[in-house]
C-alpha cells in the first residue's frame, strides 16, 4: 500500500494529456493567483483601524475589467486549440488497427478477436500496435476506461461506439467501467495485459480458438435459418421469401425503402439483424423477423464478422 | 439606527432577554399559533418555513455523506453492500441537488430579503408563494417515501435505460419527487420575475438594485426557462418504467442519449441557479465588509444576466465521451470556455472591491471569502474539465466529484452560511457571539479542503465515482478525505448551536447591526408585517457608502427613511 | 371600501397589480408551452430520422376527428373571448351563457378524444397492449409520442375547464373587477390549450 500521485503512463497520448493538464495546471494557477494574492494584501493593508490610503477610491474601470476578462479568455483558448485538435485526432484510428469487439453486460466485459479467441475482464493486445476497440452493450450504459491510457469511451445498447489506442509499454493496466450501471458498478472492472508480439502470439495461440469469429458467424448463420432466406451460401434468391443477397453488402451504400442511402456499416448490419423493420432496404417487402430477443450482441458481432468476410463492396 | 455599527460582539448574558418592544410588533409576532404560520402569506414568514425544512433536507443529505465517507474508509465493502451504496450516493444527490441547494438561497434569503430590498410590501403573489413551499414539501415527503421504499440506485442524474428499465429502485417515486419539486422551482420563479418588474419602490431603478436582485432576478429567469425542460424529461421516464414506452430505451426502439440531452439542457443551467444567489449573497458581504461601493456595479449585474444566458448553451459538455458527435463536443468545449469569462469578472471585481477598503474581518466575511476561494479553484478545475482531452480521462472520476463540491459546498453552501450570520439579526432580531461564528467559519474551511482536495488526486489517479469498492493504493486518500468531512460536519453543527443560543440570550440587534445600505436595514428588527410603514422612496445607487471609511455615518438611500426609525 | 379591499397590500394602484397578474400568468403559459416543447422537439427528430414511417403511421390517425376536435376546440376559445369581453361590459348574464357554451364544447373535446382511443384500442395500434406488430420501431415511438402528448394535452383540458368552471360562482356574486382579471387570466390559459392543441393536429394528424 503506498502512496503515489501520478498514475502511470502506458501510450504515447497518455504523455501528451498528462503535458496538457501540467501546463494548463500552470495557467490556472496563475489566474487564480491574483485573487489569492490580492485578497490576502487588501485583508491586511486595509483592515479596519489601519491607516492606510483610501482616498480616490474608484467605483468601477471599463477597460481594466474588459482587459481581465479578455485575457484569461484568450489565454485559455491557446489551450483550447491545443486540447480539441488532439481529442480531434483522437477520434479516428489509424487504418492498420488491430479491431477488438468490446460486449459489455451487467457486470462484465467480454472481448472477442477476430481470431476467434474470446475473454472476459481481460484483454490482451501486442505493443506498439494500434488497437480498434468496437464497443456495446447488452443492456445498459458502460464506459470503458483505461486510466493508464487515458482514454475512456461510453458504451451504449443498440448502438457501437469506438475508441483506440497504441499502447507503448507492455505490463498490466487497470481496466474499470466508468459509468454508472447498477448494483455491481464497482466491481466491473479488469485488466488489460499488454505483451510483446511474440508473447501475444504465444497468448493467442494458447488461448486457442479454433475457428475465427467469421466462422462461428458463419456456423451461427446457418443455425438460425439466415440462410433459408438469405441463401445457402448467401448469395440468395433459392427461397420462397426473397430477401436482398448479403455478399459484398459490407460497406455498400443501400438504398432504402424511404428513399435515403446509407452505408452498410456495422451500425447498419447489427440494426438489420436486431430490428429489421427500422430500415428497410429498398425493393424488399419487410419480411426479416427481427432477432433481438433471440440473439446476444456477442452473437451479433459474429454474424457481422461473417458477413464482413462475405466481401465487402465500397471503401471499406 | 444609532449605536449600530459597532462589530463588538455582546457579551452573552445568563438571563434571557426580554422581547422589545419592536419584537412584539414584528412578523414573528404576528400570531403564534400553528395556522398563523401554516396559513401565512407573509414572504417573511414563508422564508422561515423553507428555512426549516432545507434545514431538514440537508442534514438528511449529510447523513447519506457520512454514510458514504464512512464507507469509503476501506477498499473493501465492509460497512454497506453494493446495493445500500449505490442508494446512499443517489439519495445524497438528489436531496442535496433538488431539496437542499436549489431552493437553498432563492427560497429562504430570496424570499424574505427580495421585496425588502427593492421597497416593497410583499412578492408579487403572497399566495402563490405559499403554494410553492406546500408543493415543496409535498415533494419532500415523496423523497422520503423513497427512502422508505427501500431507496433508489440511479444516481441524481437518472441516466436511461438503466434508470427506466433495469433499475430495481423506487425510481417512479423518486421521478415524481423531483417532478413535483420542479413546479415549486417554477412558482417560485415566476413570483420574483413579476415581483422585480412590478414591484419596485419610487426611485428603485434598474441601475440601483442591489446586485443580490440582479442575482435573484437571473435565477428566476433559469427556473422558469429550464425547468419544464426537466418536467418533461421526468415525466416521459416515468411514462416508460410504467408503461413500457420506449422512448430511450433502444431495446424499444428509444434513443438513450435523448434524455442525456434533456436532463442537462435543464441541469447545466440548474447549476447557475445554486451558483447565482450565492455570488448575490457575496456581493452584498463584500461591499459591506469593505464598506465601499462595489468595483464595476454593471459588470457584475451584467455578468448574472450573461451567465444566465450563455449557460444554456454549455449543457453538452457532460456528454464529451457519451457518444454525442465530437464535432458537437468541439463547440460545447468553446462555449464551457465562454460561459467562464462572466464568472472571471465577478471573481476580479470582487478582489479590486477590497482595494482601498475600510475591512473589518468577521463572521459574514470569512464565509464570503471562502466562498471566493473555493468557488474559483472549482471553477478553474470546471474549466479543465471542459478541456476534451482532460475530460475524456478524468470525466466521471473523483475529479469531476471534487470539481462540484468545491463549487456547491465549498462556494454555495459557504454563502448560504455568509447569508445566514449576515441577516441573522434582520431576520431574528438578535445577535449572535461573532467569535463563534469566525471559529465555525475557518473550520468548515478546514474540513472542506481536507475532504475534497483528495479527491482531485483520486480522480486523476483513475478512480472512478460511484465506487465503493476501490483499489487498495487509493485508501490513504480516501481516508484522509473522510477525516476531512468529519471536522466539515462538525463545521456545520457549531452554528446551529451559536446561532439557536441567540434567539434566546441573544442582544437585540437593532435595525442596523452593520452599518449597511440596503433597505432592508431601513426597517426595525425584525420587521414588521408589511416591511415598511411607508412607502420608501429611493434617490441613491446602492452601495453609497461613506467615502470616508467607517467613521461616518452612512447616508439613508431613501428621503423618507427618518419615519422608520420607530 | 370595497374597492379598497380589493387591492392586495404589496401593490400601489389597481392598475399595476392587474400588470402584474397578466404578466405573472404569461410567464406562467410560456413555461406551459417549454414542456410542450420538449414532446415537441422529440416529435420532429423523430419525423426527420424517419419520414417514411412517420407518414405511414400518421395515416392510421382518425384526422377526420382531430379534424372535429380543432374545430370544438377553436369554437371554444371564441366563446371564451367573447365572454371576457361580456365581463368587461358587465353582463354577467351574458357572460354566464358564453361560459356554459366553451364549458360543453370542452367537454366534447374530451369525449371525442376518447372515443378516438376507444377506436385506437379497436385498430391495435396502441404499442403497449398490441402484439409485436409495434413494438420497438419508429412506428411505435410515434404511437408512444402520440399518447404522451395527446395525453398530456387531456390534462391541460381537464385544467382549464376547471379554472373555466371555477368563473361561474364569482359571476354571482358582485365583483366585477375582479372577476374580469381572472377571467382574463383564465380565458389566457384556455387559449394556450387551444394553440398547443392547433399545433400538435398537424404535428401528429396531418404528417400524411
Ligand atoms: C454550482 C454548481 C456548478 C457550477 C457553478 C459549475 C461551473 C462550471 N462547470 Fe461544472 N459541474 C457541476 C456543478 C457546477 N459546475 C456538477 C454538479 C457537475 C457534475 C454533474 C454530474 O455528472 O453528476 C459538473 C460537471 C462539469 C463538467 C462535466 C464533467 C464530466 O462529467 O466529465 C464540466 C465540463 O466542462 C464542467 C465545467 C464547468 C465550468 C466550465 C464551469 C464554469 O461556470 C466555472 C466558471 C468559474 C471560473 C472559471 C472561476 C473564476 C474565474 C477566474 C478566477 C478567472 C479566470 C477565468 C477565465 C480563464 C475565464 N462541470
Ligand atoms: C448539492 C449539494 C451537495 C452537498 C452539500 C454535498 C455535501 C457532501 N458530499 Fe456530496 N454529492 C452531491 C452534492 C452535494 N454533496 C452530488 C450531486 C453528488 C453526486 C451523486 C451521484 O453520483 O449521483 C455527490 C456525491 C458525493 C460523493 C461521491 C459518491 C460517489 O460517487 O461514489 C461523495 C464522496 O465523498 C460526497 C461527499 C460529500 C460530503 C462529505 C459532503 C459534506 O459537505 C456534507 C457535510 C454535512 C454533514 C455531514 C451534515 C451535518 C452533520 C451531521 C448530520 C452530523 C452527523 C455526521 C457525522 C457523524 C459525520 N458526495
Ligand atoms: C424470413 C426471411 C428472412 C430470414 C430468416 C432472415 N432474413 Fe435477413 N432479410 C430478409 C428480407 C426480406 C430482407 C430485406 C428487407 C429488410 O431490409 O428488412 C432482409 C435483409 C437483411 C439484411 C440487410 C441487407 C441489405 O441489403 O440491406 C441483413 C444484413 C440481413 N437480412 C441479415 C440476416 C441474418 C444475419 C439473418 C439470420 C440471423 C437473417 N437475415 C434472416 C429476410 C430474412
Ligand atoms: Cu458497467 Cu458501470
Ligand atoms: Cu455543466
Amino acid at each position: 500500500m503506498s502512496l503515489h500521485f501520478w498514475p502511470t503512463q502506458a501510450s504515447l497520448h497518455a504523455e501528451h494529456v498528462d503535458w496538457l493538464i501540467g501546463s494548463f495546471g500552470i495557467l490556472v494557477a496563475l489566474l487564480a493567483a491574483p485573487v489569492f494574492i490580492l485578497s490576502a494584501v487588501y485583508l491586511v493593508r486595509y483592515r479596519h483601524g489601519r491607516k492606510a490610503d483610501r482616498s480616490q477610491r474608484e467605483a468601477g474601470n471599463v477597460w481594466l475589467e474588459t482587459a481581465w476578462a479578455a485575457i484569461p479568455f484568450l489565454l485559455v483558448m491557446g489551450f483550447y486549440v491545443w486540447s480539441t485538435k488532439m481529442f480531434l485526432d483522437q477520434q479516428s484510428p489509424p487504418d492498420d488497427a488491430l479491431t477488438i469487439d468490446v460486449i459489455a453486460k451487467q457486470w462484465m466485459w467480454k472481448f472477442q478477436h477476430a481470431g476467434g479467441q474470446r475473454e472476459i475482464n481481460e484483454l490482451h493486445v501486442p505493443v506498439g500496435r494500434p488497437i480498434r476497440l468496437t464497443m456495446t452493450s447488452q443492456d445498459v450504459i458502460h464506459s470503458l476506461y483505461l486510466p493508464a491510457l487515458r482514454i475512456k469511451q461510453d458504451v451504449l445498447p443498440g448502438r457501437y461506439t469506438q475508441e483506440w489506442f497504441a499502447a507503448t509499454d507492455t505490463g498490466t493496466f487497470p481496466l474499470r467501467c466508468a459509468e454508472f450501471c447498477g448494483t455491481d458498478h464497482s466491481v466491473m472492472g479488469g485488466r488489460l495485459v499488454v505483451q510483446t508480439p511474440a508473447d501475444f502470439a504465444g497468448w493467442q495461440a494458447q488461448a486457442g480458438a479454433d475457428r475465427s469469429l467469421a466462422q462461428l458467424g458463419h456456423t451461427l448463420f446457418d443455425r438460425l435459418g439466415c440462410a433459408g432466406c438469405h441463401g445457402g451460401n448467401a448469395q440468395g434468391q433459392d427461397a420462397q421469401v426473397r430477401a436482398p443477397p448479403l455478399a459484398g453488402l459490407y460497406g455498400k451504400p443501400v438504398p432504402l425503402a424511404d428513399g435515403s442511402i446509407v452505408r452498410a456499416g456495422d451500425q447498419y448490419i447489427h440494426d438489420s439483424i436486431m430490428l429489421p423493420n427500422k430500415q428497410v432496404a429498398a425493393g424488399y417487402e419487410p419480411l426479416m423477423p427481427p432477432f433481438g430477443s433471440v440473439l446476444d450482441e456477442e452473437q451479433v458481432a459474429q454474424l457481422e464478422a461473417y458477413i464482413r468476410s462475405l466481401g465487402a463492396g465500397g471503401d471499406r | 439606527m444609532s449605536e449600530a455599527t459597532s462589530h463588538v460582539n455582546p457579551r452573552m448574558s445568563q438571563e434571557p432577554i426580554p422581547d422589545t418592544a419592536v419584537e412584539r410588533v414584528s412578523y414573528l409576532a404576528e400570531g403564534h399559533s400553528l395556522r398563523s404560520w401554516l396559513l401565512t402569506t407573509d414572504h417573511k414568514r414563508i422564508a422561515i418555513l423553507f428555512l426549516i425544512s432545507i434545514t431538514f433536507f440537508f442534514f438528511c443529505g449529510g447523513i447519506a455523506a457520512a454514510l458514504i465517507r464512512l464507507d469509503l474508509l476501506t477498499p473493501a465493502p465492509d460497512l454497506l453492500s453494493n446495493d445500500g451504496y449505490n442508494r446512499a450516493f443517489s439519495l445524497h444527490g438528489i436531496i442535496m441537488v433538488w431539496f437542499f441547494l436549489i431552493p437553498s438561497i432563492p427560497t429562504t434569503f430570496g424570499n424574505f430579503l427580495l421585496p425588502m430590498m427593492i421597497g416593497a410590501k410583499d412578492l408579487a403573489f403572497p399566495r402563490l408563494n405559499l403554494a410553492s413551499w406546500y408543493i415543496f414539501a409535498l415533494g419532500g415527503l415523496a423523497t422520503l417515501a423513497t427512502v422508505v421504499l427501500g431507496g433508489v440506485d440511479t444516481g441524481w442524474t437518472f441516466y436511461t435505460p438503466f434508470s427506466s428499465t433495469y433499475s430495481n429502485g423506487a425510481v417512479f417515486m423518486a421521478v415524481t419527487a423531483v417532478f413535483i419539486s420542479g413546479f415549486s422551482s417554477i412558482l417560485t420563479g415566476i413570483n420574483f420575475i413579476v415581483t422585480v418588474h412590478k414591484l419596485r419602490c419610487p426611485g428603485m431603478t434598474w441601475g440601483r438594485l442591489p446586485l443580490f436582485v440582479w442575482a435573484h432576478y437571473a435565477t428566476a429567469v433559469i427556473f422558469v426557462l429550464a425547468t419544464p425542460v426537466l418536467t418533461i424529461a421526468l415525466l416521459l421516464v416515468a411514462l416508460e418504467r410504467v408503461f413500457g414506452i420506449g422512448i430511450f430505451d433502444p431495446r424499444l426502439g428509444g434513443d438513450p442519449l435523448l434524455f442525456q440531452h434533456l436532463f442537462w439542457f435543464y441541469s447545466h443551467p440548474a447549476v447557475y441557479i445554486m451558483v447565482l444567489p450565492a455570488m448575490g449573497v457575496v456581493s452584498e458581504l463584500i461591499t459591506n465588509a469593505a464598506h465601499k461601493q462595489i468595483f464595476g456595479y454593471w459588470f457584475v449585474a451584467g455578468s448574472a444576466i450573461a451567465i444566465a444566458v450563455i449557460g444554456f448553451m454549455v449543457w453538452g459538455h457532460h456528454m464529451f465521451v457519451s457518444g454525442q458527435s465530437p464535432y458537437a463536443s468541439a463547440i460545447f468545449s468553446f462555449l464551457s470556455i465562454l460561459v467562464a469569462v462572466p464568472s472571471a469578472i465577478k471573481v476580479y471585481n470582487w478582489t479590486a472591491t477590497l482595494h482601498k477598503g475600510d475591512i473589518v474581518i468577521d463572521g459574514p466575511l470569512l464565509y464570503a471569502l471562502g466562498f471566493i476561494g473555493l468557488f474559483t479553484i472549482g471553477g478553474l478545475t470546471g474549466l479543465m474539465l471542459a478541456m476534451l482531452s482532460i475530460d475524456v480521462h478524468v470525466t466521471d472520476t473523483y475529479f469531476v466529484v471534487a470539481h462540484f463540491h468545491f463549487i456547491m459546498v465549498g462556494g454555495s453552501v459557504s454563502a448560504f452560511f455568509g447569508a445566514l450570520h449576515f441577516w441573522w439579526p434582520k431576520v431574528t432580531g438578535r445577535l449572535y457571539n461573532d467569535l463563534w461564528a469566525r471559529l465555525a467559519a475557518l473550520l468548515i474551511f478546514a474540513g472542506f479542503v481536507m475532504t475534497f482536495t483528495p479527491q482531485f488526486l483520486l480522480g486523476y489517479e483513475g478512480m472512478p465515482r460511484r465506487y465503493h469498492v476501490y483499489p487498495e493504493a487509493f485508501q490513504p486518500l480516501n481516508v484522509m478525505s473522510s477525516v476531512g468531512a468529519s471536522i466539515l460536519a462538525l463545521g456545520y453543527l457549531l452554528p446551529f448551536t451559536y446561532l439557536l443560543w441567540s434567539l434566546r440570550y441573544g442582544k437585540p440587534a437593532g435595525p442596523n447591526p452593520w452599518g449597511a445600505t440596503g433597505l432592508e436595514w431601513t426597517t426595525p428588527s425584525p420587521p414588521p408585517k408589511h416591511n415598511f410603514e411607508t412607502v420608501p422612496i429611493v434617490d441613491k445607487q446602492a452601495y453609497c457608502y461613506p467615502v470616508g471609511g467607517r467613521g461616518e455615518q452612512s447616508e439613508p438611500r431613501t428621503q423618507n427613511a427618518k419615519q422608520d426609525d420607530g | 371600501m370595497a374597492e379598497v379591499s380589493r387591492l392586495q397590500p404589496q401593490f400601489p394602484t389597481l392598475e399595476r397589480q392587474r400588470e402584474a397578474d397578466h404578466f405573472g400568468m404569461l410567464i406562467f403559459l410560456a413555461t406551459e408551452v417549454l414542456i410542450f416543447g420538449g414532446l415537441f422537439a422529440a416529435l420532429f427528430v423523430l419525423r426527420a430520422e424517419h419520414s417514411t414511417e412517420y407518414t405511414k403511421a400518421s395515416k392510421e390517425m382518425h384526422y377526420w376527428l382531430g379534424g372535429i376536435n380543432t374545430a370544438v376546440l377553436l369554437t371554444s376559445s371564441a366563446l371564451v373571448a367573447l365572454m371576457v369581453e361580456a365581463v368587461k361590459a358587465g353582463s354577467a348574464r351574458l357572460a354566464k351563457y358564453l361560459l356554459f357554451g366553451a364549458l360543453a364544447l370542452g367537454l366534447t373535446f374530451l369525449a371525442i378524444k376518447f372515443m378516438e382511443y376507444g377506436l385506437e384500442y379497436r385498430d391495435g395500434v396502441v404499442p403497449q397492449l398490441s402484439a409485436a406488430k409495434l413494438r420497438g420501431g419508429p412506428h411505435a415511438l410515434f404511437m408512444d409520442l402520440y399518447f404522451a402528448a395527446t395525453g398530456l394535452h387531456a390534462l391541460h383540458v381537464l385544467g382549464g375547464l376547471t379554472l373555466l368552471a371555477s368563473l361561474i360562482w364569482p359571476f354571482g356574486t358582485a365583483r366585477r373587477d375582479t372577476s374580469a382579471v381572472f377571467a382574463g387570466n383564465a380565458a389566457l390559459y384556455w387559449h394556450l390549450v387551444d394553440v398547443i392543441w392547433v399545433f400538435l393536429y398537424p404535428t401528429l394528424y396531418l404528417a400524411r
